[in-house]
């Protein structure tokens, strides 16, 4: 599977909003970069990323070739009760990665 | 390959589409291995009225962070945050983004909610080109919100060969 | 390059005053200040920076099982934050078996073929940029400090006639851009002292992780001169060079750099 990185505070007061920064390896072949003939390499990009807390989707995201190398998303949540934020990658030709992290709120 | 190679081929390509017009099109043959990857603003256009459809776009509350020069387009670190309380009543409900000279103007669309708490997504993005970059929040009252950003993008010397 | 940097190149090299010679000590930049504020940022933050994620893989590949002797690093090594802390800022080191200084990468697959007894991983793959990266990353922060070691004169002297002596169709020595014009700028971009603080490090240009020797190649191909193959000793005295000229200068793996 890809290799992930996830930095999400542990620990959050309830009601505190938290930042989630992912960053996830994949290449990101855009579909218009020409190989050593010309022809282009095929399109192989993440498209999709969504994010749940305690199954919960809170933050969902649709990647395009813009979407620079090792794709890095951050955004914002509101820290409501202790629990899993998961979170998953989807994408052309069958791609998916999936991690989590715990998070306590008092 | 090189983006460098990429843009010297879409030079290429536009260089002797503009001659085959010019000399009448007619018996010259243009060798067109790969379609022109280059947008047009029109095609940003058409991919914001996907989007938009046909309400207006007003311009305001939505702001984007990017450098304004950047040494190399393959990634380029792009926040867009937009005002709002981000209540059940009153919050962005997605955020769209747009550059204009990129082969396909889409760069990320992502959904927010109440949830959020803060209507501010951060990622790095690939511009092919000097351009704008167009950010376009969808708020849960229907209105579109739109702000924009001009960016000029250089490269490195000393790039890979073949 | 560009016609048209060649022709300011060559300009600024004619017109320069006698050449100023190594760079004085105390003036030594690495990269990184060279760079715009956000990639700095981006090398900043390790949950940003794309270089951690192969740092991730090398310390899953340092706990895993290889070759006949069934071997991992750690059954050897142990904790790489306590064997490793500080190797990566005094390579390229001499190899006795090898009569001649090897870098990081060698070592690495010295280790692989004769102690784990398993196939060295090809230069630039990802493995092996993986492990590489996990064992540099041990010496961020520390200073370079090339052995002074009398076996490896000879390699250093032959690295400094590389770095110093004018090759490729443009007639460029390394010396000419990183240390007479630093900080002019070359097409669009500034040049930097071309010191080895980070590597491997992720280049936005590769939109990868890649090694100094992919580095070195990218230089002699932008002065239109012969590359060696990847793992010619040429790189090796020339990275042996790099890393005296940096002495003192820290760490930074893995770096960003554009």
């Amino acid at each position: 599977m890809a290799r992930a990185l996830i930095n999400a505070p542990a620990q959050a007061k309830r009601g505190e909003i938290i930042e989630i920064k992912t960053l996830i390896s994949h290449n990101m072949e855009t579909g218009f970069r020409p190989d050593n003939t010309g022809k282009p390499v095929p399109r192989d990009i993440i498209t999709d990323f969504i994010c749940k807390y305690n199954g919960q989707e809170i933050f969902r995201a649709e990647l395009f070739p813009a979407i620079a190398a090792n794709p890095f998303l951050t955004f914002f949540t509101v820290a409501t009760e202790s629990g899993t934020l998961s979170f998953e990658w989807t994408g052309d030709n069958g791609f998916t990665a999936t991690e989590s992290v715990n998070i306590t709120v008092e | 390959m090189t983006r460098d190679d990429d843009m010297l081929q879409a030079t290429r390509r536009r260089f002797l589409l503009e001659t085959a017009a010019l000399a009448g099109a007619v018996g010259i043959a243009v060798p067109l291995g790969v379609k022109p990857a280059s947008a047009t603003p029109a095609s940003m256009r058409a991919a914001i009225r996907k989007v938009v459809g046909e309400a207006p776009l007003n311009k305001g509350k939505v702001k984007i962070d990017v450098p304004p020069l950047i040494e190399n387009g393959n990634a380029v670190p792009l926040t867009v945050s937009c005002e709002s309380p981000m209540t059940a009543d009153d919050h962005v409900k997605a955020i769209h983004v747009f550059a204009e000279k990129n082969p396909q103007p889409n760069v990320v669309s992502v959904q927010l909610g109440p949830r959020s708490g803060r209507a501010t997504v951060s990622t790095r993005i690939r511009l092919a080109d000097s351009q704008k970059v167009i950010a376009i929040a969808q708020m849960r009252d229907g209105s579109f919100w739109s702000g924009e950003a001009e960016v000029v993008v250089t490269l490195a010397a000393c790039l890979e060969g073949v | 390059m560009r016609p048209a940097a060649a022709v300011v190149l060559a300009t600024a090299v004619l017109g320069a005053t006698a050449t100023a010679g190594e760079i004085p000590l105390a003036d030594r930049k690495s990269g990184y200040e060279f760079m715009a504020r956000d990639t700095r940022a981006m090398q900043d933050d390790d949950t940003a920076n794309p270089g951690m994620l192969w740092v991730l893989d090398g310390e899953a590949l340092w706990k895993r099982t290889e070759g006949s002797a069934g071997k991992s690093c750690v059954d050897c090594h142990g904790d790489a934050r306590v064997s490793m802390k500080g190797v990566a800022a005094r390579y390229p080191a001499f190899n006795a078996a090898r009569g001649r200084p090897v870098d990081l990468e060698e070592r690495i697959n010295i280790c692989r073929t004769q102690q784990q007894q398993s196939t060295p991983l090809p230069f630039e793959s990802k493995e092996l940029l993986a492990l590489a990266a996990y064992v540099g990353q041990q010496s961020r922060g520390m200073p370079i400090e090339i052995a002074d070691d009398e076996r490896t004169k000879p390699f250093l002297q032959a690295g400094h006639e590389l770095f110093t002596q004018r090759q490729g169709q443009l007639n460029l020595s390394c010396a000419q851009c990183h240390d007479d014009n630093w900080g002019q700028k070359l097409a669009g971009a500034a040049i930097p002292q071309g010191h080895p603080t980070g590597y491997p490090l992720y280049r936005l240009e590769w939109q990868t992780l890649g090694s100094l020797q992919r580095r070195l190649r990218n230089c002699l191909f932008g002065m239109r001169a012969i590359s060696y193959p990847l793992g010619a000793p040429e790189y090796v005295d020339l990275e042996l060079y790099l890393m005296w000229r940096a002495r003192g200068m820290p760490v930074e793996t893995p770096a960003v750099r554009p």
